[in-house]
């Protein structure tokens, strides 16, 4: 029987030499986040001091809605061929897998956003002060978006109308982490200390973590025997 | 001791029982409803600055309460379904879902009317109307996917686990909404003003408020009921009622 340690690491290891293959789907929600982010100069305004005046919240809402749109396939392959039943059955605890498969899946989807987003800042001329803030509170925020949109994900994952569902459901739960995150990057940019925001984000993620792969476990069970 | 806990987990002893209590709540509904619309529209006095106006508190205060606590229920109902497997309470959480997203919706829409008169603007982002619409938002979900699984079995259990998620999200939720609207404050407008009402004004609101908890508790039975009838459509006990036996 396989240990623990080496369950966990084997499922890392298997999705990310999975999204490996599949470099495409890796691209999509980056060019997903690049075009919603040229929309915005496009649609409002081209001026550098108005598009400032953005940058923080419009950067988080796209990076929000890029990790979103990736969210379908964290299940949706695994469910389909099977192997999603067969972790079920494994004797390994299913949170413990579902967090491995939450790990992969954020490496591949939500840290692509984070190492991207400093370009968007550039485009949306975020200043300069901005930029560590924003970095910081996407690493943090985009680990909880990929928590807590496992349990969404779990809920529909045997419905195969899933993807709208799936953002109705998940999107509200979301609006914590937009407003910490948004506004750590808005009090930078005025000169005002951002760490307590952050450390409230960074809290905020801990609990996410604590939690959510039981949810997320719980959820599996459900949506799979639906 | 356990063994009321097990007859109230039968759909059918429930049905039974609650079918004695629906009188008498509709009844007391009623009678409480009607006498706060008539003492708080007609005869409490009217407030100083807002004249009229303010009358429609007496449906956006009680309306506002309910669409919380409903939340809390749904949430409680759906603990108690996914940890005893009791199928009663599964029951009662899928009820409680649309109506208090209902209520919900009354007390933003009601808001937003008192708003006109008052503020000048039928919409401003506070921080109590934010939270409420996001509370919205999450009844919303769970609706949603309460529609769009096949068994009314799975469909309970999936909106349990989601309701409960967003229970230990909400107070997270009002908290960052709350610290958001304090960055942002426009100085003009404070929402948290009426600092003591006048007894006169104060008693029909309380009446009000329990009117529509009465009104929660019965429609919630209602809805439940039909839930229950719903669910166990294929038993001998709903075939014989339907036959009216």
């Amino acid at each position: 029987m396989t240990t623990l340690s080496g369950a966990f690491f084997g499922v890392i290891h298997r999705d990310l030499s999975i999204a490996m293959r599949h470099r495409g789907d890796l691209l999509n929600p980056l060019f997903f986040f690049l075009i919603v982010v040229t929309l915005v100069p496009l649609g409002i305004s081209p001026e550098p001091a108005r598009l400032a005046a953005m940058a923080p919240g419009m950067i988080w809402i796209s990076a929000l809605l890029a990790t979103l749109l990736a969210l379908d396939n964290l299940f949706q392959a695994d469910f389909a061929d099977g192997s999603l039943v067969q972790m079920m059955l494994s004797p390994q605890p299913l949170w413990l897998l579902v967090l491995a498969k939450i790990i992969a899946h954020w490496l591949v989807s939500g840290l692509p956003v984070v190492l991207f987003a400093p370009l968007l800042g550039l485009m949306l001329s975020l200043p300069q002060a901005g930029f560590l803030p924003l970095l910081l509170g996407l690493v943090l925020g985009t680990a909880v978006f990929s928590l807590i949109g496992a349990v969404g994900a779990a809920l529909t994952v045997a419905l195969h109308k899933g993807s709208v569902l799936l953002s109705l459901v998940v999107m509200p739960l979301y609006v914590p982490v937009l407003i910490f995150g948004s506004s750590a990057v808005q009090r930078a940019v005025d000169g005002m200390s951002y760490g307590g925001v952050l450390a409230i984000l960074a809290a905020v993620s801990a609990f996410t973590l604590l939690v959510a792969p039981f949810a997320a476990a719980g959820a599996l069970k459900v949506g799979i025997n639906g | 001791m356990w063994q009321w806990f097990h007859k109230l987990g039968s759909p059918r002893w429930f049905y039974q029982i609650s079918g004695k209590f629906l009188p008498w709540l509709a009844v007391a509904c009623v009678v409480l409803i009607a006498t706060g619309v008539v003492w708080g529209l007609a005869f409490a006095p009217q407030d100083a600055r807002q004249g009229n106006s303010f009358r429609i508190i007496y449906i956006h205060v009680p309306a506002s309460f309910l669409a919380l606590a409903g939340y809390y229920v749904m949430a409680a109902a759906g603990a108690v379904g996914m940890i005893w497997k009791m199928k009663l309470a599964d029951m009662v959480m899928v009820a409680a879902a649309p109506l208090g997203a209902a209520l919900t919706f009354i007390a933003l829409f009601t808001g937003a009317v008192w708003g006109k008169p008052t503020w000048g603007t039928y919409w401003i982002w506070d921080a109590r109307i934010t939270s409420m619409l996001v509370l919205l938002f999450l009844y919303i979900g769970i609706i949603a996917l309460s529609r769009s699984f096949s068994t009314r079995e799975t469909s309970a259990r999936a909106c349990a686990i989601l309701a409960l998620v967003g229970t230990v999200n909400i107070p997270i939720i009002y908290k960052s909404v709350d610290w958001w609207y304090t960055l942002h404050q426009p100085a003009t407008i404070k929402l948290s003003g009426a600092p003591s009402m006048h007894p006169d004004m104060f008693k029909p609101l309380l009446v009000m408020i329990l009117g529509f908890y009465c009104f929660y508790a019965l429609v919630l039975l209602l809805n439940t009921r039909t839930e229950i009838l719903l669910r166990e459509r294929r038993t001998t006990w709903v075939k014989e009622l339907a036959e009216g036996k």
